[in-house]
């Protein structure tokens, strides 16, 4: 059974899936994908906690198939900790999303949310466990397709126009990113990420190789929404059923972020990709502009589920500027950040979605006086948007601790200064919304409003509670993200 | 873990739990103002159950508790922490009696938020006290700044608005940009930020890193409002006097002033900061201390004057610390008592006056001397001590000061404390001359005497003690003394 957990975590998402499609009752489908989704967090963990325990990654073989001939399924520390954070979330999204789906969703709908919700968590897991390159393009493609049907069962009509937009340019990033695979494939003949890596080494100068590494970079850059390519994510974000927003905000980029590192670190190699390429140069700059025009655009958003997608961008930035700083204390940020990020920005959506539900917009100026009516949403706003400036005391402090001593390290201690800055623009957009909650009244002739439904705050304040937790214990981010850098880096350093 | 070290817990779980308490005792006042004062009354319990041992030389301490490798949580208490939670925990009692008169007799609204967020500045002002690194002590700095934050917007309007802007603003982002790089330099370069005797930053450092290094640390630490950093503390003047009261003397500028102190102790170390990398400091300072005394003798708002006498104050300390000597640092330690003392003293006074007479301008307050005898007692004392005029406590300060000033032959540091003490005297005497030497111009909107009873208590009681420490300066002087004893 345990040796089979790399199959079933995938399968079972999967069969569910169809299940749900042939059920479509709302309650049969929701406990279904409960029931799934959070077996698929004991698994991953169970996995994580093996290869931390053996010290050695599992590697499955599919159908029996020894690769790199047939497809292997691998489970290292890196990717049991990226396994680890998509099955969490997608469990508490569930959890917290059922009254906010059953309002914003058609009803006859509500069976096809569970079963795209459920196709979508297995390709999102399916790209992390996959060791295989084509592989990892068939899950982006069962993960993208499903997220977009999410996306356009929002409510608002422009949901339909978000999705779309999000397909072409997914579709297109999806197409780099394969016609990348081909182009090694020409060369190589493997599709298998280790093998790949080994028969690339004298190859690498070849222009093939070089061109391949472009468009899978290019390609996964799209799907991260790493600035510039990150114009489909404000609106996905923004339109989407507020249950979707804080899955995806939480996992979709993160996964994607995840392949990237891969790529660099593992099939290209750290001797290549970051020593004798302009990449992290390259990263590095674009990581500074998300950080910096994704705040100042922050600033300016009336809406604020864009407010945050805006933020989401600039956050993405610090990620991928651990990439760039390419040594272990910076990556490290990186990869915890990954974990932080989701778990605050998760909490964030997930309170937006009750404001939503209660005052009927997520227009700041409609959210007067909400700090009185709705103490819990708007303290939670409060302590997250801490966390998002970093506040020691909370996760958000401890990624960017890492990334300024990663930058420090390489001796770039302007990207301090620049980090910092960045963080008095978080200050400044998520007070707005603080300042209009709290100080202003609520006019006379508005709706009264009250708390959301308890299993929305209950499950947004545990996530609340763990950016604090994990602010302080930071045994389990730390502790697996340091490991898991040296997977990456591997004898490097 | 000694018994000592559940001390220091202590001093941070009393107020914590007590905040808890008041927050849900809801809207019943009596019960919420006897938590406030019984919480006060334990936390100074335990706070001077700890001075004997640490006059003996014992340094308390906590296990550290490691948040990443190499960046921990510990408390260690040393001697100008100790003296910095005896103020804290002293004027708190005194300030909760004040609140209560306060508050109710100006039916200030959500004063059950009010006396929750100051329990908990409490409980962060006494980690800053007994923080044993850096990183504690910028943790405890920022949870302060937050939880002063609703004191100080506390009436709700756009005043308020403005001004808790202004706090958090200038506050949040000098803390952001300067004091947390210059954290995270001072572990980078010293690979620790554990507080140490002599300092931390290890030997040939280039100059110009130490000079920038201090500019970070001096300019991040907003709260002790060196120029051009002092804009926060006259617009967190809309806040109620009690509050301005916890600015001024018991917490937010007193633990801007102490960081400034221990960081130059503790992580420069005076070898280090007497050199010429960060002699722009007392210049700064200096500065400081003049311009603000110049712009308190044009204001007539009487609480903006006091800021601005703040502000002088403050950099007074600062002043002392960067001159780096064992004399100069004594006179700081001594300085933050004496000025804590006062301040509050004249805070209360502001606050009384507006309580009784409803007046703020120093223009209103002929004859008032007569109406309230009392309260502009106390002002005469509070002004004095400023001044530094014995027999009151801030002529000690000044004394050390001076003579550090003396034997250093620094001629700048001379000649600031010679105008300022001309300029103090400038803007305080005449609001004591007017108070009990002019008449009453017009008469005023209604009769009124002193304010209720909590309130000229209270400041009857700092005024005293203001007195009381000129005359037994022994614990404070002993524990200042017991600062630079290790240093020597």
């Amino acid at each position: 059974m345990l040796d089979q957990l790399p199959a079933i975590i995938i399968a079972v998402p999967l069969i569910a899936a169809a299940v749900c499609a042939l059920i479509r009752n709302e309650t049969v489908c929701w406990l279904i994908a409960l029931v799934v989704a959070f077996a698929s967090f004991v698994g991953s963990a169970t996995m994580l906690g093996q290869v931390q325990k053996y010290g050695e990654d599992i590697s499955y073989k599919l159908g029996g198939w020894a690769p790199p001939v047939g497809i292997e399924y691998k489970v290292d520390l890196l990717a049991g900790y990226v396994l680890v954070l998509v099955s969490l979330i997608a469990t508490a999204v569930l959890i917290y999303g059922r009254q906010s789906v059953k309002l914003e969703i058609k009803k006859n709908l509500h069976g096809w949310y569970y079963t795209m919700y459920l196709l979508c968590m297995c390709g999102l897991l399916g790209i992390v466990i996959t060791g295989d390159a084509f592989n990892a393009f068939v899950f982006m493609e069962i993960s993208s397709l499903s997220m977009y049907t999410l996306i356009a069962l929002g409510k608002d009509r422009r949901a339909v126009a978000a999705a779309y937009q999000y397909l072409i340019m997914g579709t297109i990033g999806a197409t780099m990113y394969i016609i990348g695979v081909g182009l090694l494939f020409t060369i190589t003949g493997t599709l298998n990420m280790a093998d790949l890596a080994m028969r690339l080494v004298p190859l690498l100068d070849t222009p093939a190789a070089i061109s391949g590494m472009a468009f899978i970079i290019v390609g996964l850059s799209l799907k991260i929404a790493l600035f510039p390519l990150h114009l489909w994510l404000p609106n996905a974000y923004a339109f989407a059923p507020s249950a979707v927003t804080s899955f995806l905000a939480a996992t979709a980029t993160k996964v994607s972020i995840y392949l990237l590192m891969r790529y660099l670190y593992t099939v290209f190699g750290f001797g290549f990709s970051i020593e004798r390429t302009p990449i992290p140069e390259v990263i590095m700059v674009l990581s500074l502009l998300a950080i910096f025009a994704g705040s100042f655009t922050a600033l300016f958003q009336e809406n604020i589920k864009r407010m945050l997608a805006y933020s989401s961008v600039a956050q993405i930035g610090y990620i991928t500027l651990g990439i760039a700083l390419a040594n272990a204390t910076g990556l490290t940020g990186s990869l915890v950040h990954i974990f932080n990020h989701a778990v605050m920005k998760g909490a964030l959506f997930m309170l937006v979605g009750g404001i939503a539900m209660q005052v009927g917009t997520v227009r700041l100026s409609d959210m007067a006086g909400a700090g009185k009516a709705m103490p819990l949403t708007m303290f939670g706003f409060v302590l997250g948007g801490f966390s998002m400036i970093g506040v020691p005391g909370t996760v958000g402090f401890v990624s960017k601790w890492y990334l300024a001593m990663g930058a420090l390290e390489n001796g770039w201690w302007w990207i301090v200064a620049l980090l910092m800055l960045s963080s008095l623009l978080v200050l400044v957009y998520m007070g707005r919304v603080i300042e209009v909650a709290f100080f202003r009244e609520r006019p006379v002739d508005a709706i009264p409003l009250k708390e959301a439904p308890k299993s929305m705050i209950v499950t947004a304040w545990v996530f609340l509670l763990a950016c604090v937790y994990l602010g302080f214990d930071t045994s389990f981010t730390v502790g697996v993200a340091e490991q898991a850098v040296n997977v990456l880096l591997g004898g490097v350093q | 873990m000694t018994d000592l070290s559940l001390f220091i817990v202590a001093a941070m779980l009393i107020p914590a739990v007590g905040a808890g308490l008041i927050a849900s005792s809801g809207s019943r006042p009596n019960v919420r103002e006897a938590y406030t004062l019984v919480t006060a009354a334990l936390l100074f319990g335990v706070v001077f159950l700890l001075v004997p041992s640490v006059l003996q030389g014992a340094r308390p301490a906590t296990e550290g508790f490691d948040l990443l490798p190499g960046l921990s949580i510990q408390f260690v208490i040393e001697p100008l922490g100790m003296i910095f939670a005896m103020i804290a925990s002293t004027l708190w009692i005194v300030n909760s009696i004040y609140s209560i008169g306060y508050m109710r007799e100006n039916k200030e609204n959500k004063q059950t938020i009010f006396y929750t967020c100051f329990a908990i500045a409490i409980a962060s002002t006494m980690g800053i006290a007994f923080a044993g690194n850096l990183f504690t002590l910028f943790l405890f700095y920022e949870a302060l700044t937050l939880s002063t934050y609703p004191l100080v917007t506390h009436k709700g309007n756009d005043d308020a608005k403005a001004g808790g802007r202004m706090y958090l603003g200038i506050l949040l982002s000098t803390s952001v940009l300067f004091l947390l790089p210059a954290v995270i330099a001072t572990y980078f370069i010293a690979g620790t930020g554990d507080f140490t005797v002599g300092g931390i930053i290890p030997e040939g450092e280039s100059p110009y890193l130490i000079a920038a290094l201090s500019i970070l640390f001096i300019y991040g630490i907003g709260k002790a409002a060196v120029m051009p950093v002092h804009r926060w503390l006259p617009a967190a003047m809309v806040a109620p006097t009690p509050v301005s009261a916890l600015l001024h003397a018991v917490a937010v500028v007193k633990a801007g002033v102490f960081s400034v102190v221990k960081v130059i102790v503790y992580v420069f170390g005076l070898d280090l900061f007497s050199g010429d990398a960060t002699s722009w400091v007392v210049y700064a300072a200096g500065f400081t201390v003049l311009v603000a005394s110049i712009i308190a003798l044009g204001q007539d708002n009487l609480k903006r004057r006091l800021a601005y006498s703040t502000v002088s104050q403050l950099s007074y300390v600062v002043l002392a610390a960067a001159m780096a000597t064992p004399l100069a640092i004594i006179g700081a330690a001594m300085h933050i008592t004496a000025h804590a003392f006062g301040k509050i003293t004249l805070f209360f006074a502001a606050g009384s006056i507006y309580t009784a007479a409803h007046k703020t301008e120093i223009s209103q307050l002929n004859g008032i001397g007569k109406r309230m005898p009392f309260t502009m007692a106390a002002f005469t004392i509070g002004a004095l001590s400023m001044i530094g005029v014995p027999p009151t406590a801030g002529f000690l300060g000044k004394w050390y000061i001076l003579s550090a000033a003396m034997e250093l032959k620094d001629w700048f540091v001379l000649f600031v404390i010679f105008v300022s003490t001309l300029l103090n005297t400038g803007y305080f005497v005449p609001i004591i001359y007017r108070a009990f030497f002019k008449a009453e111009n017009v008469p005023p909107a209604h009769e009124h005497g002193e304010a209720p009873w909590p309130v000229v208590l209270a400041l009857s009681l700092t005024a005293l003690g203001t007195l009381a420490l000129f005359i037994f300066p022994e614990v404070p002087l002993a524990l200042a003394k017991a600062l630079v004893g290790q240093i020597l």
